[in-house]
């Protein structure tokens, strides 16, 4: 072997090695790769494919119309509405706030909605769409849509929004609905879509659940950047019910165009419970609470001493004065410590101890039975008869007609009132007078009454029944509560002391003498049953009274309220009717007459008795959901 | 006689059809077949059709095979000739690019030859590996240990290397580097030289590090963290991780895949085909490709084993590394075991550059084998 043939192999030899050497070093890095792809194909598989398919699909919700709240006669009272609105996207654009800032230059926002629509987008997961400005106009719109070259994620939409198109007039019952907050976040997907509203107040947040539906749902294969490939999976949503309320709109709009500032009318069928007007004054424009209600107005509102956002006939807290005599006299027929035919004398006045308790007729009424007392609205004879009950069993009787205890209505946060004890006043720390309980005996005293619960005394008194006042006929199409007086339990209370009751009440409106005799109803009507109430605001003090007090002479505010409480008609009640003037000085000069006034509309709108539509409409008036007009 | 007449011959090298007779066809068709994987892969990437990929993928390669082939039958030691020349050339061609040359992905890498776009990065990987194989061929063991005689090599490595990190193309410039060193390595430099780079190395990484470019940075830390920024720098790599572990051992199917279909896998016709083809078959589509690949690996060092000279042997090694480097890297990126870097899947990726250089590189391949036993002539220290 030469030299040259000797190196050549050596050099061939060390080659050989370190060929293999590499070959090998780099089959071993395959094999590492080999390794790799079996860990994430196999091991960690699973967990990829998940991933794979989270980037895959997306869930789109679908919004249902929300239901109608719709009066007795199927008029609209809340209702859907058109709207054209920009919405932004945030995954479909890298900078929201560079959109925005375009944006506002075409359609400006102010820094609050600027906060708002941040606020949103932060809260809500990046595909869902949030609304950058409801109610555009149609040059809003066709300006953004120009520019929507320089809008990345903002897109335009039609929804719908709601409209109340009777306004203010039934405002405080049917409510209104707001964005949803935080808290009313309850795990509903629907409540995080654009343009959702919840009901805040009234029918719209009692039932609105019902009025909501429920959401569909599409799921989609999108890609990379968020468009939509097809559609995998749908599910159609529920829509939202229609509510058909009791109240007659038309009814409701006319009492309130006959109120004044600080006024409530409560109308009920005493026999079933159902409310057919329940008009205030002041009130608001549910309206406005759509596009987001502006801080100046916001002000106005709760500045304003008239308190518009109250509903008065609910929250309205008042002595309910001489209207609640028929509870004591009922009291002390059922206690016993009367008889319908005990006279008792009337001078003017009562003596107890050192005070004196006057009766509004200064100069006495003399020997008074239960019916004449009523009847003039004696108020020796009920502080006679409550010293000899007690103020627990005037309460008591108080209760079962709905008198400061909660009354099973559909609207959210209303007042139940007081109805003092003896109990109630050693919880505040104060032991109860023998003094308290003969003012209370004339209605006068501790009492917090609404005058929804003084209808529900009225229409209790009228049927003997616990009737339950109610705004729901329907929903669905589907009758909620039965709409006859049978339904309801019976009071336990004798007929013969009802009849009694009624029988003075009766007087009190059409006998020469009685304190509303003002107010009767016109002949072809029929009669009403009625009792009066002036309730005081102020004391007066003893200098006024040797001074001669007039009431037309103090300033209004110290007035005293002036209330009504009425059936129709007396001998087949078929309305129940409480009407409360604040500042309005005399129940019989003010009071009486607007509630003949409201039974006499109410006689002309809803045409009760045989042959009239009244009370058997709710198949006729309810059309099926969304049926209707948007 | 016949017998001196086929020696004759072969010595020669003028015998075409003798030479069709000897190019190795089996690798041939295995090139077909890792060829057909890319047309398949194309053809899903291009959304189930064969445009826009998947058609002038087939037409390159079989432009490609033609151009492989031709060069197969060039004589080995007109290679070795002119191997200089040929490295001229490529470091004409970077230094061209730097100067004219396209920018793309905040790179100058291409040169527009006509509509033909040439990364000459590529191509130098291959005229390196001639150049270094020419040099070392004739040198002795004692020569090999000798430091002056590993200086011009040692500039010949770093010099296109550093025409690469100037693009910037620091994945190409260390992939350069890389295979040099393989060709060092068995051409029998010594191992603690070898050692010695490697410590120098270690030492400087921290200083080379403080030199990059801000997007090369970014493609370390997130490839160290990629959750660091799921919806930038880190996108990438965690879609190509979802695809491929969403494939499961049986893929969804061809078509199927729903990461590059829907578009969440990023350039999914270059860099991340290995990712479409693992998610639509799975864990046995991606091994049966990876093993695919790793005998076009084998074939090159078995040519490299069988040569009779050590032309052929550097050469052959040289380039099997390049094309592994090309295969690791790539699919290392892909499942996320090392930072994205924009290299290719030799044959599978979309792009006529790549296709290109391995076929020359394959072509190069054949001619050490086909000349196999060829007569190098003298050898350096005998001259």
């Amino acid at each position: 072997m030469s030299r040259r043939q000797r190196e050549e192999e050596r050099v061939r030899g060390i080659f050989g090695r370190r060929a293999l050497l590499l070959g090998a070093g780099q089959m071993g890095l395959l094999g590492f790769l080999a390794h790799r792809l079996h860990r994430l194909q196999i091991t960690e598989g699973e967990r990829y494919a998940t991933l794979a398919e989270e980037n895959r699909l997306s869930a789109r919700l679908l919004a249902p119309p929300r239901g109608r709240v719709l009066d007795r006669n199927g008029h609209i009272i809340a209702g859907n509405q058109l709207n054209w609105r920009a919405l932004l996207t945030a995954e479909q654009t890298t900078d929201v706030g560079a959109t925005l800032e375009t944006f506002g230059r075409i359609v400006p926002l102010t820094e609050a909605e600027r906060a708002r629509i941040e606020r949103d987008v932060r809260r809500r997961r990046r595909f869902v769409p949030v609304t950058v400005r409801d109610f555009l106009t149609w040059e809003e719109m066709a300006r953004i849509e120009l520019n929507a070259p320089d809008l990345p994620g903002i897109s335009v939409d039609v929804g719908t929004t709601r409209i109340y198109p009777e306004a203010d007039h039934l405002a405080h019952i049917v409510g209104y609905v707001a964005p949803p907050a935080e808290r009313d976040m309850d795990g509903d997907p629907l409540l995080e879509l654009p343009g959702i509203r919840v009901g805040r107040s009234g029918i719209e947040r009692h039932h609105d659940l019902a009025l909501r539906g429920r959401a569909g749902a599409v799921q989609m294969e999108v890609n990379a950047v968020g468009r939509i490939i097809r559609e995998l999976d749908r599910r159609e949503g529920v829509q939202g019910q229609d509510v058909q309320l009791s109240v007659d709109s038309g009814l409701t709009k006319t009492l309130r165009g006959k109120i004044e500032e600080g006024t409530s009318v409560v109308l009920m069928d005493a026999r079933n419970g159902e409310v057919l007007a329940m008009a205030t004054q002041p009130s608001f424009d549910p309206n406005l609470f759509n596009s987001g209600v502006s801080n100046a107005q916001w002000r106005e509102w709760t500045r304003n001493r008239a308190t518009p956002l109250i509903n008065k006939a609910t929250n309205g807290l008042y002595a309910p004065g001489s209207t609640f005599k028929m509870v004591v006299a009922l009291a002390g027929l059922e206690a016993r410590v009367v008889t319908p035919g005990e006279r008792i004398f009337c001078p003017g006045h009562m003596d107890l101890g050192e005070s004196r308790f006057h009766c509004w007729n200064r100069g006495g009424h003399g020997a008074m039975d239960m019916r004449a007392a009523l009847k003039y609205s004696c108020d020796v004879y009920f502080y006679e008869l409550a010293k000899r009950l007690g103020i627990d069993r005037i309460a008591a009787m108080g209760r079962r007609f709905g008198l400061g205890v909660p009354l099973d209505i559909e609207l959210p946060g209303i007042r139940n009132g007081l109805m003092p004890t003896r109990e109630w006043r050693q919880a505040q720390g104060r032991s109860w007078a023998l003094g308290d309980t003969v003012v209370h005996g004339i209605g006068q005293g501790f009492y917090q009454l609404t005058p929804l619960q003084l209808a529900t005394m009225t229409a209790r008194l009228a049927t003997g029944r616990a009737v339950q006042p109610h705004l729901t006929r329907s929903i669905g199409g589907r009758p909620v509560r039965g709409t006859r007086a049978e339904d309801w339990p019976s009071l336990g209370i004798p007929e013969r002391d009802l009849r009694l009751v009624r029988e003075a009440m009766w007087a009190v409106v059409n006998e020469q003498g009685g304190t509303a005799r003002i107010a009767r109803l016109p002949n072809e009507l029929g009669a009403m049953a009625g009792k009066t109430g002036t309730t005081q605001v102020r004391r007066v003090t003893r200098e006024q009274r040797e001074r001669g007090y007039r009431v037309d002479q103090v300033p209004r505010e110290w007035r005293p309220h002036a209330l009504f409480v009425a059936f129709a008609p007396h001998d087949n009640p078929v309305f129940a009717v409480s009407v409360i003037v604040e500042h309005g000085s005399s129940g019989s000069a003010a009071a009486a007459p607007l509630a003949r006034d409201v039974l006499i509309e109410a006689f002309q709108q809803l045409r009760p008795g045989p042959g009239g539509a009244f009370g058997a409409r709710v198949a006729a008036a309810t059309r099926p959901a969304g049926g209707g007009r948007p | 006689m016949r017998f001196e007449r086929r020696l004759l011959l072969r010595e020669r090298g003028t015998g075409v059809l003798e030479k069709l007779w000897q190019i190795p066809w089996i690798f041939v068709l295995l090139l077909c077949a890792v060829g057909g994987v890319g047309y398949v892969a194309l053809y899903s990437a291009g959304g189930g059709g064969p445009e826009p990929y998947a058609q002038r993928h087939a037409i390159r390669f079989g432009f490609g095979l033609v151009l492989m082939l031709s060069i197969a039958l060039v004589d080995i030691r007109l290679i070795a000739r002119y191997a200089w020349v040929g490295y001229a050339g490529g470091i004409g061609l970077l230094v061209m690019v730097a100067l004219h040359g396209q920018v793309g992905g905040g790179a100058q890498r291409w040169l527009d030859l006509g509509g033909f776009q040439l990364q000459p990065s590529e191509l130098m990987k291959i005229l390196l590996v001639v150049a270094l194989a020419a040099w070392f061929q004739k040198a002795s063991w004692e020569r090999m240990g000798n430091p002056i005689f590993l200086i011009p090599p040692i500039l010949a490595v770093l010099l296109p290397a550093a025409l690469i990190l100037k693009q910037p193309n620091l994945g190409t410039a260390l992939i350069t580097l890389m295979v040099g060193g393989a060709v060092f390595f068995a051409a029998g430099v010594r191992l603690w030289k070898f050692a010695l780079v490697l410590g120098a190395a270690a030492v400087a990484a921290p200083i080379a590090y403080e030199n990059l470019r801000d997007y090369q940075r970014a493609r370390i830390t997130t490839f160290l963290d990629p959750e660091s920024d799921p919806l930038g720098a880190g996108y990438n790599i965690i879609q190509s991780k979802i695809a491929l572990g969403s494939g499961g051992f049986w893929g969804k199917g061809f078509l199927q895949g729903t990461q590059g279909h829907l578009n969440f896998l990023p350039e999914k016709q270059t860099d991340f085909i290995f990712t479409m083809l693992a998610e639509e078959f799975g864990l046995v589509g991606a091994l049966s490709v990876l093993g695919l690949l790793a005998c076009v690996i084998a074939f090159g060092f078995l040519v490299a084993l069988r040569s009779r000279h050590q032309f052929g042997r550097l050469l052959a090694v040289g380039l099997a590394t390049n094309f592994f480097m090309y295969v690791f890297v790539n699919i290392a990126m892909v499942t996320g075991a090392i930072p994205v870097g924009g290299v290719p899947l030799p044959l599978i990726s979309h792009g006529g550059s790549a296709m290109l250089t391995a076929m020359v590189g394959f072509g190069l391949l054949m001619s050490a084998h086909v000349h196999r036993d060829a007569e190098m002539g003298p050898t350096r220290d005998e001259q």
